[in-house]
């Protein structure tokens, strides 16, 4: 293994902590659909895509990358209400199986749509010009844009804590994961907080995905890769702990990192395993609600 | 003449239901139309091809219908069936009936390496589990090419003539391939439903519908499950190793979780915890796959929709319904 | 005295004895043997192509092009009258269902011969069903193993390009000209590691040092942990092993990464339908391989004579570089039947062995060993200024002249002699 650096080191970090940060946003929309409705979300994926697709969408009518940046989320976020109401607010009651079986066969629709709309083959998506270029971070020069995902994705980070733990809407989301029969009996309108925690979690996936466009372009299948892994990170961190999803978002993409420096070709299944592992030893990940079943 | 003397009045319907008929003599009924399915299928090896899935389902129907568990990492058990049976032929020049032998041990034994890690699990974290080790076992073949050919899949599983007792028969005749198939998964539904019948097939179903009193009445619910388990991967290795000699081939994506996911929606489509459900399911969803794609390039779209259709307003898939229907 | 009346819609015995009869000996003569047997006989080939999945774009043009050489032929008179016809299926890039589709094609349709399709694994896929059946596959897109004696039948002809020749060609012109440090970067299937062994081959006569090759898995979305590292050992060149969509994404970050202040990128092969869906940028200043460009028609008649077929076909569109191969797939086997002056196997396989062709861009022929088309190679490098048309994304910066040198030999392969 030649060059192998201090510097070369600390810059696969930073580049695990970017990683990370897509995955982070990803999985918190998981974890949190998952820890209040207790919904398998299999189309998170295509929302996500759906995601980058809006932006592509807003930038053909002559907006840029900032106004997506706010029109994106709500765009998707709007139409994540629709398919909670429409489609999986039906078969609540029904067991833990029927919205995963259903949002599984909603990926394909989805996915397939897309296909129609835009053409299969996908479309380059340009870094915004002022985030174009590398900086020198102190150990070797690291993409610009790279460095504005994991800022942007603290910030929502941020927002997200300050709704849940100051908003007292935020509060009911607190209470209704830890206890949703209690809220209800409470007076509270539980469904309706289902639905709007769904159209939160269905727009900070949509956001992930414009911000990952940059990166990896734009494609009909790019929510079904990244669905896999953050199924990894949701689990390891524990369904429904938004804390759980951030610690384990960020180790998932250090370990991914850290794989490629020594053995790249385990990257993927190195991820996978460790998934194994932490169901097998502990399944409720790091901060999930243990003895959660069916 | 007086009342005494009428004959007994008739009943209103038959003496015995046509659904009681079907449940008892199921195994016979499926094997029947399974002898004259190539002849309304548009294409013979269209026709096997949903055996063979059938199969799979049938298997992935006893833990997911009967024992009530969501798998999402039974294509392992598909695919190792199947690699095992290429593997035995192509590398080791084995006999068809000892390679398809190997591949029912194949599903068996890994069915038994997930098993008793993923039975410790349930509900969601089953189907986690499942889908990430299935994963693992991916990569292991894939990584595996020397043995299993890696991307490229396993070619050369080139079987010309079956010897039968003396018969030899031309397996690439379409119609002879088909029936030899047919003969495996005839024997597969038969031992299937002479398990559901006995006493561990009630067991299952005892522990799936309350658990703790299945404890309590003294059976090992871990034990059920595991075994239940590794039944089931009997039955997918069988079918694997008849798609490995049917295609000729074994191809990598065997083992993806998108077959896991396919076999998945086939049980639901076709309606779980039914003996029927799964044939109806494979044949529902081949049949569907193939005439949607001969008119529109979109199938998926289609087939999406109807899976999410039948979720919504079907969840008792085809037969399912047909049955709940019947009853009434 | 009651006449019988015959109801509308019914027909009368007298009536249906005559037609029968009529019939009868109409069936018997001779010249209704000619029509019934005319009709059943057209030529048909099988074209298993994903038109689902991420290759669909490539494949269509597969079968529009395909369509363009079925028509030529039965313009020009087919077999003696005999028509060709294409039957198009989706493999969905999936090798089970190829084999599926290989299958119905065979045993149902009864095709005289197969062409098709867009993966290593599902041409090997076809190519095993096909060769147990005794019936000939062209493939059209880019695979090593398929040269090799264990895929290998006499019924199996390879149109397109392999790895081994292609980054040959691209080592051959690169190497000399930007350094002798060169690092890898690897998609980690088969079709990766083919086309590293090709350039580390052509490597040797250059001298090159291999600083290293750092394989990712197929599907990568992410290679911000793999360009540093690549970077850091400060290569000349840089060859990217992968293709579609990992090394659409591959290049757009290892631009933003930086990579090409420093180090010329290579890559064995450049498809068109993956520049277009990058955009010039990711593909600025990288040089790679391709087996046709629509550009060469200023250097040779056929490629004219086919981009105009097309067009006139299309509604002026430009055929792209799998549309050829789909071309020149089926259009040497239609050539060998009419030189066969028949369909059957032996003397058709016969045929294209012995045919010397130019059909498209330039002169080619099949080796026999291992039926492989033996032809040239383009450099090319992607184009962002002055482009003449929607199609003028690359500039050819040369050609390698068919040579058998380039692929590796028939020993090499496990072929007896």
């Amino acid at each position: 293994m030649a060059g192998l650096s201090f510097d070369l080191i600390a810059l696969q970090l930073f580049a695990g902590l970017a990683l990370g940060a897509i995955y982070v946003l990803f999985a918190i929309g998981l974890s949190l659909i998952f820890g209040m409705l207790t919904v398998v979300n299999f189309a998170h994926g295509a929302f996500y895509m759906v995601g980058a697709y809006a932006g592509i969408y807003i930038l053909m009518l002559g907006g840029n990358f900032w106004i997506c940046l706010i029109a994106v989320p709500l765009v998707v976020g709007l139409f994540g209400l629709a398919v909670e109401r429409v489609l999986i607010r039906p078969l609540y009651g029904r067991g833990i199986d029927y919205p995963l079986l259903l949002t599984f066969g909603l990926s394909y629709v989805m996915v397939e749509l897309v296909r129609i709309a835009f053409g299969k083959t996908g479309f380059p998506f340009d870094t915004p010009e002022v985030l174009q270029g590398a900086v020198n971070i102190g150990v070797g020069y690291f993409p610009l844009y790279r460095l504005f995902v994991i800022g942007a994705t603290a910030a929502v980070l941020l927002a997200l804590w300050l709704f849940l733990e100051k908003t007292s809407f935020g509060l009911i989301i607190r209470a209704g994961a830890r206890d949703p029969q209690i809220v209800r009996v409470l007076g509270v309108n539980v469904t309706r907080v289902w639905l709007i925690v769904f159209g939160i979690g269905t727009a900070i996936a949509g956001f992930a995905g414009l911000l990952a466009a940059p990166l990896q372009g734009v494609s009909p299948e790019m929510g079904g890769t990244i669905l896999a892994e953050a199924f990894v990170v949701t689990v390891v961190g524990g369904m429904g702990s938004i804390g759980g999803a951030v610690l384990a978002g960020l180790l998932v993409g250090v370990v991914v990192s850290m794989t490629s420096l020594f053995v790249p070709e385990m990257a993927k299944v190195s991820i996978f395993a460790l998934m194994a592992v932490v169901l097998i030893i502990r399944p409720q990940g790091f901060f999930g609600r243990a003895g959660l079943m069916s | 003449m007086n009342e005494m003397t009428q004959p007994y009045p008739r009943a209103q319907a038959l003496p015995v239901s046509w659904f009681e008929f079907a449940t008892r003599h199921r195994a016979s009924i499926a094997s029947l139309v399974v002898l004259v399915f190539p002849l309304v299928m548009p294409f013979t090896a269209l026709a096997a091809n949903i055996l063979i899935y059938g199969l799979y389902a049938l298997g992935f129907n006893l833990v997911y219908g009967y024992l009530g568990l969501l798998s999402f990492g039974h294509a392992a058990l598909f695919g190792t069936g199947a690699y095992f049976c290429g593997i035995a032929i192509v590398h080791f020049g084995l006999p068809w009936f000892a390679a398809i032998a190997l591949g029912i041990a194949g599903g068996l034994v890994m069915a038994a390496l997930i098993g008793v890690l993923a039975i410790r699990t349930r509900g969601i974290y089953f189907a986690m589990v499942t889908l990430a080790l299935a994963q693992c076992v991916y990569y292991l073949f894939y990584q595996a090419v020397d043995w299993t050919g890696g991307e490229n899949g396993l070619r050369g599983i080139n079987v010309h003539v079956i010897d039968v007792l003396g018969i030899k028969l031309d397996f690439i005749n379409p119609l002879t391939r088909y029936y030899v198939i047919a003969a495996f998964v005839i024997a597969a539904f038969f031992v299937l439903s002479r398990i559901l019948a006995s006493p561990f097939g009630a067991v299952i179903e005892a522990v799936r519908e309350n658990e703790t009193r299945a404890k309590a009445s003294g059976y090992d619910v871990a034990l059920t499950r595991l075994m239940t388990f590794v039944l089931s991967g009997g039955f997918c290795g069988l079918a694997g190793a008849l798609q490995a000699l049917h295609l000729s081939i074994v191809p990598i994506e065997i083992l993806h979780y998108d077959t896991s996911g396919v076999v998945v929606m086939i049980a639901l489509l076709g309606g779980m915890g039914t003996f029927f459900g799964p044939m109806i399911g494979a044949a529902a969803f081949l049949l569907l796959e193939n005439l949607v794609s001969l008119w529109t390039v979109h199938w998926q779209l289609v087939v999406g929709a109807i899976f999410m259709i039948c979720v919504l307003f079907f969840p008792a898939g085809i037969w399912g319904t047909l049955v709940s229907r019947g009853k009434r | 005295m009651t006449r019988k009346t015959i109801k509308s819609g019914s027909i009368s015995r007298r009536r249906l004895l005559t037609t029968a009869s009529a019939g009868a000996a109409l069936a018997a003569s001779p010249f209704s043997i000619n029509l019934l047997r005319a009709q059943e006989a057209t030529i048909k080939i099988g074209f298993p192509v994903p038109l689902t999945g991420p290759y669909g774009a490539e494949a269509q043009d597969q079968v529009r092009a395909a369509q363009v050489a079925v028509a030529q032929f039965n313009d020009g008179g087919g077999l003696n009258g005999r028509r060709a016809e294409l039957l198009v299926r989706d493999d969905k890039l999936n090798p089970g269902e190829a084999a599926t589709r290989t299958l119905e094609l065979v045993e149902k349709e009864k095709v005289n011969f197969v062409v098709g399709s867009l993966s290593a694994a599902v041409q090997l896929a076809v190519n095993n069903v096909t060769k147990e059946r005794g019936i000939i596959y062209n493939s059209i897109s880019q695979s090593d193993a398929i040269n090799e004696a264990a895929d290998f039948s006499k019924y199996t002809f390879h149109e397109a390009l392999n790895p081994h020749l292609t980054s040959g060609a691209v080592g051959r012109y690169a190497f000399p000209k930007f350094g002798k440090k060169v690092a890898f970067l690897t998609a980690d299937y088969a079709y990766g590691h083919e086309m590293v062994r090709g350039f580390l081959e052509v490597g040797k006569a250059f001298n090159i040092e291999n600083l290293g090759d750092v394989r990712h898995p197929i599907g990568t979305t992410d290679y911000s942990t793999l360009l540093p590292r690549l970077q850091a050992l400060k290569p000349d060149i840089l060859c990217i092993c992968n293709f579609g969509r990992d090394q659409q994404i591959s290049l757009k970050q290892a631009t933003d990464f930086g990579v090409k202040k420093t180090t010329q990128i290579i890559a064995p092969l450049l498809t068109q339908a993956s520049r277009v869906a990058a955009g010039p940028q990711a593909y600025d200043g990288v040089i790679g391989g391709s087996s046709f460009y629509w550009g060469l028609e200023d250097k040779f008649a056929s490629t004219k004579a086919f981009n105009d077929a097309f067009r006139k076909m299309y509604d002026g569109k430009l055929p792209t570089d799998y549309g050829a191969l789909g071309y020149g797939g089926v259009r040497t086997i239609l050539a060998a039947v009419r030189n066969a002056g028949s369909v059957d196997t032996d003397k058709v396989i016969a045929a294209m062995e012995a045919l010397k062709y130019d059909f498209y861009k330039g002169p080619q022929y099949y080796r026999k060993c291992d039926h492989q088309s033996v032809q040239s190679v383009l450099v090319i490098r992607s184009k962002s200024k002055e482009l003449r048309n929607d199609s003028d994304v690359f500039e050819i910066i040369s050609a390698e002249e068919p040579n058998e040198a380039g692929l590796r030999s028939c020993e090499e392969l496990g072929h007896k002699a």
